[in-house]
């Protein structure tokens, strides 16, 4: 059982000792209780996990298990029953969302969309147009700007939401299945494609999957994830030099990570039978 | 067909002309008196020989169901937000506007000239009074219809509450409250009629009042021919207005659009 505190610093952050970091997001026991007519549901119980800027943390648990409550509270969507979150740097405001749906609204282009945050946090879109237009490129979507989204296809659409929440330079990058309504090839171009945005970009980012080689590929340390109420049953750190290639997934130690974490997930509540 | 395509009358021209011609032709084949239906030459004849006289009368209903319908959308959208988002307002107006919107509006069209007199304004108010639920109800319906997803995006997006009606709300909304307007914009125009019906001096209401006590069927049928027309224009305005306004929703799109080719991306880092 390696826990967060003690972990050793990941490969990315070799160059800097982890006594002298502070985390980027301190979740401090945090729970969730929800109350309905059948009475009180604890969905999250008392999850405590330090992560580091720069880091790539995955949230990995089967579905329903609180996983993504615990990302809604980290992102002010939801408040916490018990405990708290604490952000450092611009908080709230520096945190840029994917939801699991690409949520692109029909009434703007492409380029528009991207922007929206712009507009919402009344600063001048136009300032932002030429970066809005490189994150586009970035993804591969030149020449789409000025579509609307019903022309693009699912994966491009979840680009476009990658290039919205990336657009006011968060610090950090909260993800929610982004990648869950897409098919297996347009998924695996995405991890790579948004390893090497997070590679480039240094950003903290909290990523929600219930797959599991999703989570090897990206991750710098895999959050397993309890089933009801949800509870941080193993932080995994994932051993491999970046940037990964999809060639990883052949490996030996690929194969090991994900037998690993398949085994936690059984104990926990996944893969129940009926 | 072919040829009558190649043509640059639209078909919807044609169809109209083809009505007429049927009322023509009824009108001559069944020998019906003109007191009781008079032909399309009649009543083409009484609006050519006083173009003035109904341009007037035309003019004036056509600026009180404007008016009535110009007011509607603008308070009907506010009342609609301010429901939205008040739950006070929500038990008490709506449940008011609910109630009122049961009452048969032209009952209260007497009213009306009692408290604003015989001008313009009791006119005006019966178009809103018949106008203003469609509005309302519609927009509030649209107002309501943003999705949880599309809530969360605006609230991770750390926007005021003004942001988010104006951003997210309000658009989301639009193709509703265009439906609630187009059925408002021909409510109006009732409305109209019926404040003329009750007391006017002028209007093509009153035109109608007024030729049916003498008996003048064709002056009856100019004014009715004249409203059709008002009616259809505006309808065709409001068609208009919607394809500005939401190119983007579905039922503007035209059939399956194609999703575009993706672009070749690198694979591999």
């Amino acid at each position: 059982m390696a826990l967060a505190a003690t972990s050793e610093p990941v490969s990315t952050l070799k160059d800097v000792a982890p006594a002298a970091r502070q985390p980027a997001i301190e979740i401090d026991a945090v729970g969730k209780v929800y109350h309905s007519s059948d009475g009180a549901v604890t969905a999250l119980g008392s999850v405590s996990l330090d992560i580091y800027p720069g880091e790539f943390i995955s949230l990995l648990g089967p579905s329903g298990c609180g996983k993504t409550t615990l990302l809604r509270i980290v992102a002010g969507l939801e408040d916490a029953s018990t405990g708290h979150v604490h952000l450092r740097g611009r908080g709230l405001d520096g945190l840029g969302f994917v939801f699991q749906r690409d949520v692109l609204v029909n009434w703007r282009t492409i380029i528009d969309n991207v922007l929206l945050p712009i507009d919402f946090k009344n600063k001048k879109p136009k300032a932002y147009r030429e970066k809005a237009q490189q994150l586009l490129a970035t993804f591969g979507l030149k020449g789409f700007e000025n579509k609307r989204p019903w022309e693009l296809s699912g994966g491009m659409r979840q680009r476009a939401a990658i290039c919205r929440a990336l657009i006011d330079d968060p610090e950090l990058l909260l993800m929610d299945e982004p990648f869950g309504a897409l098919d297996a090839l347009t998924r695996d171009e995405l991890n790579v494609e948004l390893q090497s945005l997070w590679q480039k970009t240094a950003k903290t980012a909290l990523f929600v999957t219930h797959s599991i080689s999703e989570a090897v590929f990206l991750s710098d340390r895999v959050v397993v994830v309890s089933d009801k109420p949800g509870r941080i049953v193993e932080v995994l750190d994932i051993d491999f030099p970046r940037p990964r290639s999809l060639d990883i997934r052949e490996e030996p130690k690929f194969g090991q990570y994900s037998r690993h974490l398949r085994g936690l997930l059984e104990q926990h509540g996944a893969f129940r039978k009926d | 067909m072919n040829a009558l395509r190649k043509l640059p009358i639209p078909t919807e021209l044609w169809t109209l002309a083809a009505l007429l011609l049927v009322w023509q032709a009824a009108v001559s084949l069944f020998n019906v008196p003109e007191i009781l239906v008079p032909g399309v030459n009649v009543v083409f004849d009484e609006i050519v020989s006083h173009p003035d006289f109904y341009f007037v009368q035309s003019m004036h209903t056509l600026s009180n169901t404007v008016a009535a319908f110009v007011l509607s959308v603008v308070f009907g959208v506010g009342l609609a937000v301010a429901i939205v988002y008040s739950p006070l307002l929500e038990k008490t107006l709506y449940t008011v506007l609910v109630a009122l919107n049961n009452v048969p509006k032209v009952a209260l069209a007497p009213l009306f000239v009692i408290w604003l007199g015989t001008g313009n304004a009791s006119k005006i108010a019966m178009g809103i009074m018949i106008s203003i639920f469609a509005i309302v109800i519609d927009a509030v319906l649209g107002l309501r219809s943003l999705t949880p997803d599309m809530i969360d995006l605006g609230r991770s997006m750390r926007g005021s509450g003004f942001k988010m009606l104006i951003k997210l709300r309000l658009p989301n909304a639009l193709p509703s409250i265009i439906a609630g307007m187009k059925v408002a914009m021909s409510l109006s125009l009732v409305g109209a009629i019926v404040g003329e019906f009750v007391a006017a001096q002028s209007g093509l209401g009153f035109v109608i009042l007024s030729a049916q006590g003498m008996f003048r069927t064709d002056r009856v049928f100019a004014a009715i021919l004249l409203l059709a027309l008002i009616g259809t224009a505006l309808f065709y305005l409001m068609e208009y207005l919607e394809s500005v306004l939401i190119p983007w929703h579905e039922s503007r799109r035209g059939h399956a659009p194609k999703p575009a080719v993706a672009p070749p991306t690198p694979s591999k880092a």
